[in-house]
């Protein structure tokens, strides 16, 4: 079982300084500010749900942009019609990854129910074009390495475990800081 | 005022990016827009939504430029679904975006259909509760009412809503 954290850091070793990285509220923003603080990130702190739907706007008018955006499964289902919206919209330069720990790790590991069904099968229902579930770091490290070509939109979905990092801080920038500096990093 | 009057008036302040659900308010102007080739816009499937792909529209622009706005086409019941992204998002990041509001159920009964009364009598109060700007549409008044409303979207860099009775826009 891959640890979130784990993910986090093998999705960053594929990430360039150019690309623009989204990230979900709780655990996830604070683990990717925790692992590399870098302007292009951009840490949705509040609104679970939007990160997916920030990340389609930007993709379309970014075109010359790889965006990432990283969501848990609990925020993936939150507003679960982005699926298809944004593959309707299928920018190509858009890799959409779940990391699904099929629980609320942020409030507590409250079991979610992404453990019922298969959020890459969904997706690929809802017409991605290009869809991996993934269960260990082979199989993510082989998924980035063939998403980040950006021919397509993609979509993985990494099957986590519950890995809490005691005393991880949070985001310790301002909301406008993280605004601003993500702004120069989209126009650069 | 006629539906390219409108879009003309938008697209004269810069606006050219929308994302939205429809309202049949302005039914009209919406498919004046959606034919317009100066306007991209993204059909949501939630108003917050709309409103996420529409607030990244401030990212982008030239270097040194201040960022673009985006819009939101919307019905007023969808006003509740905005709130979360209001209050953690735009208001918090200081994002900024134009909602186009079409004002369903305004002066209560008998006029409309029992699901937009409420929504319809409080409309403005969720505005002034968020502390978010807004301008009612008149049919004589779409520069200034625009013109204020956008100053104040800018200045204070964040959303800013436009409502629209039906009528308003033919």
């Amino acid at each position: 079982m891959i640890a979130r954290y784990q993910a986090i850091e093998q999705v960053l070793s594929h990430v360039q300084d150019a690309d623009l990285l989204i990230s979900t509220t709780g655990m996830i923003s604070r683990e990717l500010f925790t692992l590399d603080d870098r302007p292009g990130n951009f840490y949705m702190i509040g609104s679970m749900g939007l990160a997916s739907a920030m990340s389609l706007g930007l993709a379309i008018q970014a075109p010359h942009k790889r965006v990432f955006v990283l969501e848990g499964d609990g925020s993936a289902m939150m507003n679960l019609g982005t699926l298809p919206l944004i593959a309707s919209e299928a920018p190509s330069n858009l890799v959409h990854i779940i990391l699904d720990n099929e629980a609320y790790e942020s409030t507590g590991g409250q079991p979610s129910i992404s453990s019922k069904f298969d959020l890459a099968q969904t997706a690929a229902a809802a017409g991605y074009p290009w869809t991996r579930r993934v269960d260990d770091i082979e199989e993510l490290e082989a998924a980035l390495s063939e998403a980040k070509q950006g021919s397509q939109l993609s979509l993985i979905l990494v099957k986590c475990g519950i890995a809490p990092i005691e005393g991880i801080p949070r985001v310790s920038h301002t909301p406008e800081e993280i605004r601003d500096r993500f702004q120069e990093a989209v126009q650069s | 005022m006629d539906a390219h009057e409108f879009w003309a008036a938008l697209k004269a302040r810069g606006l050219n990016f929308f994302s939205g659900v429809p309202d049949s308010t302005f039914q009209g102007a919406y498919n004046v827009m959606v034919n317009d080739p100066d306007i991209r816009y993204v059909p949501a499937v939630r108003e917050d939504v709309a409103l996420g792909i529409a607030s990244a529209t401030y990212f982008v622009g030239k270097p040194g430029k201040p960022g673009g706005l985006g819009g939101v086409i919307m019905q007023n019941s969808g006003v509740g679904n905005l709130i979360n992204s209001l209050t953690s998002f735009n208001l918090m990041y200081k994002i900024p975006a134009l909602l186009v509001v079409g004002w369903r159920g305004y002066g209560g009964p008998p006029n409309d259909a029992p699901e937009h009364w409420i929504m319809g009598a409080k409309t403005p109060q969720f505005f002034d509760l968020l502390e978010v700007p807004y301008e009612i549409l008149e049919p004589d008044n779409l520069d200034s009412a625009l013109d204020r409303l956008l100053a104040n979207i800018k200045e204070r860099s964040i959303p800013g809503a436009l409502l629209v009775r039906a009528g308003v826009i033919s």
